[in-house]
């Protein structure tokens, strides 16, 4: 533990690389965000707009909300980069296993 | 640090017990919380066969009966099996990946705490109005119908000790993830860490639905909610289901620590590599991801259809070929190896044959059409019995005796533990076998008695004689245990002399840091190959340095107490005054203690290079 060094303080580190790197990351922030806020102004038209039946808002709204989980885990959490197999296996193994359950309630209970 | 080896007096040993973060002193909270249980457990085991061994008998009442058999469910699964598996997960697994401790070893403490505290409230029930009486599945209608304070307590304690067993899971899930010692990728980990990760990942999948089901019927009993009362609109199958989701993965988390223990031990005994070690983790993998999908095969009689039942039956059936797989292995790493019997190693050869009756009977009761025929009868006491004892608790005896030299530094007496594991497997059989019988011939589970002349006599009195022969079993143990702590015979590295795997290449028990210096490790079963190349110890992966270790803690044992309190408060609020003011005062414990933790920092502190240096005795120190 205490013989490790801390990475910050590696001389090698290409600053030029990292910066560039930044700004890419960036980029894809403020492009997923832009979007982000454009799905929401979507969704609100979606539920305002009288000529959509409820049958056709309510799954378009859940799955916009889809797509902006998506963007916040690889976006902004950061679940694009490297190193994060194991919470990526972790959070689809709960998704299925909440989604099994929602399936089995959905059709076996209450349907 | 030198301080630490000074002798201390009984109140400094137990305030070391109560505020320790270390691992390895949590594991022996755990051996010694669990075995109480255990006992108890045991001992309502045995009223209920006093009851049972002659017909129409008035050994206990009806009621009472309820309780003591809802009460050997409840104990034995979440207060006896889970934390004895955690005893034995918290000893070993951090020593096997070579790690110092867990990733957080102050929620280690809190979990155990909370544990012990959800055990004790939930026990308290035998003394404050009637323990819980609707069986350990609580079902909730019959749950809801229960006039004492029981089905309160079950619902209470099970929250506050599941609390803890998911703060411990999602612990050893981090501490497998990222401090594994140099070298120690996945495919290099022993099979009872691999056990310990994939137990760890049922536990947290599997306890939040067990929460929410604590909570509605928390809400239904305590604060005048109607999710299961089907006249008010609720729906009673809610809870089965639940509890179910929550219960089928619940079994798994018992049985994997199991076949990992017992995969040591083949391995040890044998003195081979595990055979097809690559196939036993996709195994265990498959197992643990497959007991997602066959929950309600528990519940087959309910009335969920004829495609749902099959679709269970089949996703059920499918479980037999990993577990298949793994029995075919632990038969091929004995094959051709230079087996010795020491009693861990008994252990796992009755496993064998035990666990397999126990499957067997699973895969028939899993064919919903025969389970009409099963359902709600003794056959179902027999299998469950059959894999649970016959799975699990062989492998807590065998993994006490196995790992009773690395937890305290003595070795159990080997003839004692053949005569407890000859008595317990004689009595195993004698008790439970016969049950099948009893199970086909009609006679239905949980019933308090029976009457004479319908065939059930000389079973049901085979079935408590041997029950006789594991409580002597379990108390020859007991003596063991205390004849070994008297004589204090201290034992090296590697007492067995076969180890394979890190823990037994550091002193028993371990110094409080573990590895001096990380280890360095160059394959499977990583202190067997450098004994194979004729060295003394691991290779060190670090040089000599500072160790940053965490301080002790009284907090955790707070936090648990203020719930505690607040279950009282909870239970008796609609009784009593005193109710609600005592329910708050318990959560502003737990939330007062959370927050003096949150504030105030505490940067654990260093062991220093110079005191490491001085401290070693039995090795020089190397790099």
């Amino acid at each position: 533990m205490a013989n490790q060094q801390p990475s910050s303080g590696n001389p090698r580190v290409d600053i030029e690389y990292r910066r560039k790197k930044s700004a890419e990351e960036m980029r894809y922030q403020i492009v997923s965000f832009t979007l982000m806020i454009f799905l929401t102004i979507v969704a609100f038209v979606a539920v305002g707009y009288e000529g959509f039946s409820g049958w056709f808002t309510v799954p378009f709204i859940l799955l916009l909300a889809v797509i902006q989980v998506i963007f916040q885990l690889y976006y902004f959490m950061h679940m694009s980069h490297k190193g994060h197999e194991a919470p990526a296996l972790f959070l689809y193994s709960g998704v299925a296993v909440g989604a099994i359950t929602i399936l089995a309630f959905t059709t076996i209970i209450w349907w | 640090m030198s301080t630490y080896a000074q002798k201390k007096g009984f109140g400094a040993t137990l305030w070391d017990f109560l505020t320790t973060v270390d691992h390895k002193k949590i594991a022996i909270l755990y051996l010694i919380a669990g075995g109480f249980f255990f006992i108890l457990g045991g001992l309502e085991a045995l009223f209920i066969r006093i009851q049972l061994a002659v017909p129409n008998n008035d050994f206990v009442s009806a009621g009472f009966y309820n309780e003591i058999l809802t009460m050997h469910g409840t104990t034995m699964i979440f207060l006896a099996a889970m934390p004895l598996v955690f005893a034995f997960m918290n000893a070993v697994m951090p020593l096997q990946i070579g790690a110092r401790d867990v990733a957080f070893p102050f929620l280690n403490s809190l979990g155990f705490w909370l544990f012990f505290f959800g055990g004790v409230f939930l026990n308290l029930s035998w003394f404050l109005g009637g323990a819980p009486d609707a069986g350990w599945t609580s079902y909730a209608s019959l749950s809801l119908a229960s006039e004492t304070h029981g089905i309160d307590f079950y619902a209470l304690g099970l929250q506050i000790s599941g609390a803890g067993t998911l703060i411990g899971g999602i612990n050893f899930l981090v501490t497998i993830v990222n401090m594994r010692a140099p070298g120690m990728t996945y495919m290099r980990m022993p099979m009872f860490t691999w056990a310990t990760f994939v137990t760890s990942a049922l536990i947290l999948f599997a306890f939040p639905p067990l929460t929410v089901g604590l909570f509605l019927l928390i809400f239904d009993r305590m604060f005048g909610a109607n999710f299961f009362d089907v006249s008010m609109g609720g729906n009673t199958v809610i809870w089965e289901h639940l509890f179910w989701i929550f219960g089928h993965p619940e079994v798994y988390i018992l049985i994997l620590p199991a076949f990992g223990i017992f995969s040591e031990i083949f391995a040890i005994f044998s003195r081979k590599r595990l055979f097809g070690y690559s196939s036993m983790v996709f195994a265990t993998v498959l197992i643990g991801f497959l007991g997602f999908m066959v929950w309600a095969h528990h519940m087959f009689t309910t009335g969920l259809g004829p495609i749902a039942n099959a679709i269970f039956a089949v996703a059920t059936m499918a479980i037999a070929v990993p577990t298949g797989i793994k029995i075919f292995n632990w038969l091929f790493t004995m094959w051709g190896g230079s087996i010795k019997f020491t009693t861990p190693m008994l252990w796992a050869v009755a496993f064998i044959p035990s666990f397999v009756a126990g499957g067997v009977t699973g895969v028939m009761l899993a064919s919903a059409a025969a389970d009409y025929q099963y359902h709600d009868s003794y056959f179902v006491v027999a299998h469950f019995h059959y894999v649970i004892v016959g799975g699990v608790v062989f492998a807590l005896f065998a993994g006490a005796h196995l790992y009773w030299p690395k937890m305290f530094g003595t070795m159990l007496n080997e003839t004692l533990g053949k005569i407890t594991f000859w008595l317990f497997l004689i009595g195993f059989h004698l008790t439970f076998f016969i049950q099948h019988f009893l199970g086909l011939m009609g006679m239905p589970r949980r019933i308090f008695t029976f009457l004479p002349g319908q065939g059930l006599e000389t079973g049901n009195l085979i079935s408590s004689i041997g029950a006789i022969f594991m409580a002597v079993a379990v108390i020859v143990l007991l003596i063991n245990v205390i004849m070994t702590s008297v004589k204090n015979e201290k034992v090296g590295n590697d007492p067995w002399g076969d180890g394979r795997t890190l823990e037994w290449a550091i002193a028993s028990p371990p110094p409080f840091y573990n590895f001096k210096q990380l280890p360095l490790v160059r394959g499977l079963d990583a202190y067997w190959l450098e004994k194979m190349e004729g060295k003394k110890g691991m290779t060190p992966a670090e040089p000599l340095g500072d160790i940053h270790m965490p301080n002790n803690s009284f907090i955790p044992f707070v936090i648990s107490f203020g719930l505690f309190i607040a279950a009282f408060g909870a239970m008796y609020r609609a009784d009593y005054a005193w109710g609600l003011p005592v329910l708050i005062l318990g959560m502003a414990v737990t939330l007062g203690s959370m927050f003096v933790r949150s504030i105030k920092d505490d940067h654990g502190f260093h062991i220093h290079k110079e005191d490491l240096m001085e401290d070693d005795n039995d090795k020089g120190v190397k790099a």
